[in-house]
C-alpha cells in the first residue's frame, strides 16, 4: 500500500485558498528593481518601457505559480530529470572530432585558430 | 495525398523516382508557401542531390531505406550540416552547423529527403509560432488563424502537403498542440527514446524530438527510424525504440483507458470536450474499458513548468554571447559586446523566459521557486503512476481550444501559456503522449485527441491512436 500523496489532501483547495495564496504572493510581487537586477545578471539591457512591461508580465506568471504554495511538499523528493540515468560514460576510444577550421569558419571573429573577443578588462561593472 | 509509406514502397520498387516525388512536393510548396510560410528555408538544391542519390542507389540494386524518397521538413532547431539553423532567432544569424543532429542523419540514412527547415517560435518558446523573428506561420486550414506552436511550421508543412512527414520538438506541447490545431498526427515520445544530440537545447530535462504525419502509421515508422539509443546523448535510453508499427491493428479490446477529469472541465472549450467524450465512446465501442480518472497533480503542472522550463532555458541560452557563433554586436569590451548582442538578438518572449528562469534560480528564491517546482514534478509523476496502476493509457484534449486568431494572446503571455495546460504534464513526467485528429469544433477547425501513456508505453499509446484514427474513416 503506497502512502497517499500529500496533494490528495489538497484537492479540495477552495477558490478562497487560491486567492489568499495569490494575495500573499502578490505582497511580494516582483519589483522593477528586482527585474532590473535579473536582467543585468542575464546580460540583457531593458528600456524603461520594457522594464515596466516585463515586470507586470513576470509578476503575473509568478502570481499564477502561487498555487504551488498550497501544496504540502514535506518529504517529497525533487525530480530534476525524468529518467534515472547517471554517470553515463562512453568507451575511452578516440573518435572523430569537429574540425577546428569548420567551427571557426562560422565564428564572429577569430585569430590564430582562436575565437577573438574585445578586451575583457576595462569593464565599467 | 500520397503517404510516406506508399512513396517509400514505390521508390524502392523503382515504380517512381525520388526525383519525381520531390518535384511534386516542390510544386505544392511553390504554390502555397507564400501564404503559409511554413519554412525558414526551402533546401531545394540539397533535396535534389539527395533524391538523385536515392535514385542511383535504387538503379544499382541497393537498399535505399525505409523512407526512400520521402520528403521531410525539419524544425529549424535541429542542426543540419552545411544548412543554416536559426531557431527562428536573430541571434543565430549566419550560423551554419558543422554537424547533423542524430535524428537528421538517421532520416537521411533511411532515404528521406529534407526539403526545408521549418519556422517556429523563437527557441521553441511559444504556442502560436508568432514569436518567430521571421514572421508567423499561418494555419493551412484557415490563413487567418495560428497553426499553434512552437513547431507550427512543421505542423503546417504536413497539413499543407509540403511533405508527408516532418520533425518537431516538444518541451511542453510544442509537437502535440500544433498537430491538433493543424489536424495532423503529432508524437512526443518517452524522454530518452529519441536522441537530443543536435537539437538546440531549451529545457534539457523536458525536450524531446518527434514526428508529424498525416497518419498514425507514418508517425510510428518515423519514430522507429529516428528512435533508439544514441551514445552521443547521455540521456538516451540504451534500447531500441518500441516496435509499434507491427501492432497498429491490434485494437483496444480489453484495454483500460482513463479520461482525465482535470482536463475536461474549466478552461476547456465545450466543443473540444464534446469531441473528446466522443473519442472515449469510440474506444469503449471498440472494446476498451473506459472510465474517468482523476490525476490531481496535473492541475499544478502549468505553474511547475513555467518555473522549470525557464530555469533550464536561462542556463541553456547563456551560451549565446556573441563569442563563438551567430550574431555579434561590436562594443569596446567583451561584457558590453555580450549584453548588446543578447539584447539585439533575442525577442521579447525569450527575454521574458530568461529573466523568469534567472529569477527562479537566483539566491534567496531558488528553494521557493525552482526547488518547489521540482517537488511538484515528483507529485505529478506519482499521480500518473497511481493512474497507470489501473489504466493502460489515458485520454484528454490536446489543446483547450481549436486554432485562434493572430494577436489574440500575444499581449498577455499568461493567456498564451494556458494553451499548454493539457500537454505540459507529460513533459514534466517524461512520459509519451500524442495528438491524433478527432473531428472539428463548432468553427470547423481541427480538434486533437491526446493519448497519454506511461514511460515506454508507446505500444499502448499507438494502438489507442490507431483505433481513434480508424473510427473516423
Amino acid at each position: 500500500m503506497t502512502e497517499p500523496t500529500p496533494l490528495q489532501n489538497d484537492t479540495a483547495a477552495t477558490q478562497t485558498d487560491l486567492q489568499t495564496a495569490a494575495a500573499n504572493r502578490s505582497e511580494a510581487r516582483i519589483t522593477p528593481e528586482e527585474v532590473a537586477k535579473v536582467a543585468k545578471l542575464a546580460r540583457l539591457r531593458l528600456t524603461d518601457e520594457e522594464l515596466t512591461r516585463f515586470t507586470g508580465q513576470l509578476a503575473d506568471v509568478l502570481e499564477h505559480a502561487a498555487d504551488l504554495d498550497l501544496l504540502d511538499l514535506d518529504g517529497v523528493e525533487p525530480m530534476a530529470r525524468p529518467i534515472p540515468l547517471a554517470n553515463v560514460f562512453r568507451a575511452d576510444i578516440p573518435g572523430p572530432l569537429l574540425s577546428r577550421e569548420e567551427v571557426l569558419a562560422v565564428a564572429p571573429a577569430t585569430e590564430d585558430g582562436f575565437f577573438r573577443v574585445p578586451p575583457v578588462l576595462g569593464e565599467s561593472e | 495525398m500520397t503517404s510516406a509509406l506508399e512513396i517509400a514502397a514505390s521508390v524502392r520498387a523503382a515504380e517512381r523516382s525520388a526525383r519525381e516525388v520531390l518535384d511534386e512536393h516542390l510544386a505544392v510548396i511553390a504554390e502555397r508557401e507564400a501564404d503559409v510560410h511554413a519554412f525558414n528555408l526551402v533546401t531545394t538544391e540539397h533535396a535534389i542531390a539527395a533524391a538523385v542519390a536515392v535514385d542511383e542507389l535504387v538503379a544499382q540494386g541497393g537498399n535505399p531505406g525505409l523512407l526512400a524518397g520521402v520528403p521531410v521538413a525539419i524544425k529549424d532547431n535541429l542542426c543540419t550540416r552545411g544548412v543554416a539553423t536559426t531557431c527562428s532567432s536573430k541571434i543565430l544569424q549566419g550560423w551554419v552547423p558543422p554537424y547533423d543532429a542524430t535524428v537528421v542523419s538517421r532520416l537521411a540514412a533511411a532515404g528521406a529527403i529534407m526539403v526545408g527547415k521549418t519556422n517556429m517560435d523563437e527557441f521553441a518558446m511559444g504556442s502560436s509560432t508568432e514569436n518567430s523573428a521571421f514572421g508567423p506561420t499561418r494555419n493551412p486550414h484557415n490563413l487567418s488563424l495560428v497553426p499553434g506552436g512552437s513547431s507550427g511550421g512543421s505542423a503546417a508543412a504536413v497539413a499543407a502537403g509540403f511533405a508527408p512527414i516532418s520533425l518537431g520538438s516538444d518541451t511542453g506541447g510544442s509537437i502535440r498542440q500544433p498537430a491538433a490545431l493543424c489536424g495532423v498526427v503529432g508524437v512526443k515520445p518517452t524522454y530518452g527514446t529519441v536522441s537530443r544530440l543536435g537539437l538546440v537545447a531549451f529545457g534539457s530535462s523536458l525536450d524531446q524530438v518527434g514526428p508529424f504525419a498525416n497518419s498514425v502509421a507514418e508517425a510510428a515508422l518515423v519514430c522507429e527510424v529516428i528512435g533508439g539509443h544514441d551514445p552521443g546523448d547521455s540521456t538516451s535510453i540504451p534500447q531500441a525504440f518500441p516496435s509499434v508499427s507491427d501492432h497498429l491493428s491490434d485494437g483496444v479490446a480489453g484495454m483500460r483507458i482513463g479520461l482525465i477529469t482535470e482536463m475536461m472541465g474549466e478552461g476547456i472549450s465545450p466543443d473540444v470536450a464534446q469531441r473528446i467524450r466522443a473519442a472515449a465512446e469510440c474506444l469503449a465501442a471498440a472494446g476498451a474499458e473506459v472510465e474517468e480518472v482523476s490525476v490531481p497533480a496535473v492541475t499544478y503542472g502549468l505553474s511547475a513548468y513555467y518555473l522549470v522550463a525557464p530555469a533550464e532555458a536561462s542556463s541553456n541560452l547563456s551560451r549565446y554571447d556573441g563569442v563563438r557563433y551567430g550574431l555579434r554586436v561590436e562594443a569596446p569590451t567583451t561584457g558590453e559586446m555580450m549584453e548588446l548582442t543578447r539584447t539585439a538578438g533575442f525577442g521579447d518572449e525569450v527575454k521574458r523566459r530568461i529573466m523568469l528562469g534567472t529569477y527562479a534560480l537566483s539566491a534567496g528564491y531558488y528553494d521557493a521557486f525552482y526547488g518547489t517546482a521540482l517537488k511538484v514534478r515528483t507529485l505529478i509523476r506519482r499521480d500518473f503512476d497511481t493512474a497507470y496502476e489501473r489504466f493502460d493509457a489515458l485520454l484528454s484534449p490536446t489543446s483547450p481550444t481549436t486554432a485562434f486568431a493572430f494577436g489574440d494572446k500575444t499581449a498577455d503571455p499568461m493567456s498564451m501559456y494556458l494553451n499548454d495546460v493539457c500537454t505540459i504534464a507529460s513533459n514534466l513526467a517524461g512520459h509519451p503522449a500524442m495528438s491524433v485528429p478527432y473531428g472539428v469544433g463548432t468553427d470547423g477547425m481541427p480538434v486533437g485527441a491526446q493519448v497519454l501513456a506511461p514511460a515506454l508505453g508507446e505500444l499502448a499509446m499507438f494502438r489507442v491512436a490507431a483505433v481513434l484514427e480508424g473510427s473516423l474513416v
